[in-house]
């Protein structure tokens, strides 16, 4: 009786090797060596030396660097917010449907995931020019005089943004909401609710956990956007990402770009620690 | 011809059979075959070089090339670092920019030339040799090419003159420059053109000085790129109708049809220019040294302007370059040298200040 359980746990825990070797390898190695260069110390030559140097910290909260890192939260937590505005009802619709419509919308959904970064960028900078945008749809339309350009600009980024993010969004209320209680719906209905409140009162705070969750992942998501803030974007509107890859790539200044990625590692963590707290404790 | 061409053919079969061969006992039969990696930037440049000057290189020389793409700037000096520390070098005659040149030297990740195995050295003139304080020889011009004033035709009908045009306040939110203080030069510019020359950076308090002047173009730039297709497309539609950009591909855009032009101003283009290095634990010594006195002739340098687009790295009276051929890719107006040194100097408090000036904050 005593030995089963535990050579079943053994067993247990000897699944757990290939995965935790893979993290390791794959994580924990690389994170490491980051957060130890993050502490190296820079020579004049563009090369560094292991050590503990607390430089490249300090310049973080010394510079320009800090502001960058307090926009890019700002932004990231604007772009979640609208993308869960435009996603949640849509989901919600979605769900209602047959199944073979949901179908077909995942799958056009997944498909747009496929696009990369670089792409999405490239055509909005397109619909957004002056030449060949969005513009030139309204003066046919007899709303403007002339075309002008919608970028770079702040707005461009936004909307950039927000389409990378929408799939994601989409897909990630999509199991919540496909799985919610329709027999709650109904009672509520019953009881002489509108269907507005009834989504309002009921759907909002049960589906709760995953518009958190999908909030989180789009923030964390759009953290690391670097290619839409450059194309669609002034220097104004650059992300702290943006400044990494410039650190690392053109000036040659590892010990300081692993600071930064240590820091917007930690902004992320603080997020994602901050709501799962928030969470837990509503949810009692 | 058609022997010189079947006789290529043959040298590409053997070099192929060869390289296969390499890979199973690398010391001995790489020392029997001729062959060097030849690393040139990735893309248009890699290709033109395939196409137009390794060929003649292999028939003068009977030395196979491997071409390989690499990347422009820091990440390639990454790459070669890291293949130092297993004692291997990633291509065994590379170009390299500005920058990452005299990083690489302050590293100790090249080889020094033996100057006696390079008689066409002489060709070039000193700012294209690369020497380190105690004048051995590491890096030797390859190619150059300048950054000049381009514009639209269709919207600035009357070509600018002076690089000053990018401070008139009548261009406000018209113009596109390049996003980084070490590719665009910007600081060199603003000293030509206000301060008398590039010597007011020799000082920290000069490269200051000519922030302040440069701080006041931000509010003419649309546009900081780093990629230069967006800029290009945006110039050529007249959505940003001035700006700094790359002579010889402006050139090629008004030749398609285009309505840009690309200006000299009257204080010169920014000369910017690739450089040969041979990494340090490169083997094909002997063959290196071949191939970059192979490219300092005059003759190849002709051809590179005439097929690379790039210009001569050589005095242009040593060439055979006609006006037009000339006026492609260069000028006689005397340029504005990059002050590359002060990029590694001030590394970090120039792209602070910039990222400062350019973000507005």
């Amino acid at each position: 009786m005593s030995d089963q359980p535990s050579s079943a746990s053994f067993g247990r825990l000897l699944t757990l090797v290939p995965p935790s070797i893979a993290i390791g390898l794959f994580f924990v190695i690389p994170f490491s060596l980051i957060v130890l260069s993050s502490v190296a110390h820079q020579l004049q030559s563009g090369d560094f030396v292991f050590g503990f140097d607390t430089a490249h910290y300090e310049r973080f909260f010394t510079s320009i660097f800090i502001g960058r890192a307090v926009y890019s939260a700002i932004l990231s937590f604007s772009i979640a917010v609208i993308s869960l505005l435009i996603a949640f009802p849509f989901t919600y619709v979605l769900t209602g449907f047959s199944k073979r419509t949901r179908t077909i919308w995942l799958v056009y959904i997944l498909a747009q995931l496929s696009l990369s970064e670089v792409l999405i960028a490239f055509s909005w900078q397109i619909l957004f020019s002056r030449t060949a945008g969005i513009t030139n749809l309204a003066v046919w339309l007899g709303v403007l005089d002339k075309p002008f350009s919608l970028a770079p600009s702040a707005l461009a980024v936004l909307v950039g943004l927000v389409y990378l993010a929408l799939p994601f969004a989409v897909l990630l209320l999509f199991p919540a909401l496909s799985r919610l209680d329709r027999s709650l719906i109904e009672a509520s209905q019953t009881l002489g609710a509108s269907p507005v409140r009834t989504f309002f009162t009921v759907v909002l705070p049960v589906s709760r956990p995953a518009l958190i969750s999908g909030g989180v992942t789009v923030f964390v998501l759009t953290l690391g956007a670097i290619i839409v803030p450059q194309v669609l974007g002034r220097p104004g509107h650059w992300t702290l990402s943006v400044l990494i890859t410039d650190q690392a790539i053109y000036n040659s200044n590892m010990p300081f770009a692993s600071a930064l990625a240590v820091i917007l590692l930690l902004m992320s963590g603080a997020v994602i620690g901050v709501v799962g707290w928030l969470n837990r404790g509503s949810g009692k | 011809m058609k022997m010189q061409s079947s006789r290529r053919r043959f040298l590409a079969t053997t070099g192929a059979v060869a390289g296969v061969a390499a890979l199973g006992m690398p010391a001995i039969v790489r020392a029997a075959d001729r062959k060097i990696k030849v690393g040139t930037y990735g893309g248009y440049f890699e290709g033109a070089f395939k196409e137009f000057i390794y060929p003649d290189f292999t028939a003068a020389t009977g030395i196979e090339v491997e071409s390989i793409g690499v990347p422009t700037g820091e990440t390639w000096l990454v790459q070669i670092k890291n293949a130092a520390r297993a004692k291997k070098a990633p291509a065994d005659v590379s170009m390299m920019a500005g920058v990452p040149r005299l990083r690489g030297d302050a590293q100790g990740l090249f080889r020094y030339f033996d100057e006696s195995k390079l008689p066409n050295l002489s060709n070039l003139s000193d700012s294209f040799q690369s020497r380190n304080a105690s004048g051995q020889l590491y890096g030797c011009g390859a190619v150059s090419w300048y950054i000049t004033l381009c514009s639209n035709t269709a919207e600035i009908p009357e070509a600018p003159t002076s690089w000053a045009e990018i401070w008139d306040p009548r261009n406000a939110d018209r113009l596109g420059l390049l996003a980084l203080p070490s590719n665009s030069y910007l600081l060199e510019i603003t000293a030509k053109t206000f301060f008398g020359g590039t010597d007011l950076l020799d000082t920290k308090e000069g490269i200051e000085q000519a922030f302040e002047k440069l701080q006041e173009v931000t509010p003419n730039v649309r546009l900081w790129y780093k990629d230069e297709g967006a800029f290009q497309q945006a110039l050529q539609d007249g959505e940003i109708p001035m700006g700094q950009y790359y002579h010889d591909v402006t050139g090629l855009a008004a030749a398609e049809g285009f309505p840009v032009r690309s200006t000299f101003p009257k204080e010169g283009g920014v000369v910017d220019s690739g450089y040969w290095v041979v990494p340090q634990h490169a083997e094909p010594v002997e063959e290196a040294h071949v191939f970059i006195d192979y490219i300092c002739q005059p003759a190849v340098q002709a051809s590179l302007s005439r097929n690379v687009g790039t210009a001569p790295v050589v005095d242009r009276a040593m060439t055979d370059l006609t006006d037009d051929e000339f006026a492609a890719v260069s000028s006689d107006i005397e340029p504005i040298v990059p002050k590359y040194q002060i990029y590694m100097d001030h590394a970090d408090w120039i792209t602070d200040r910039w990222n400062e000036m350019i973000s507005g904050s």
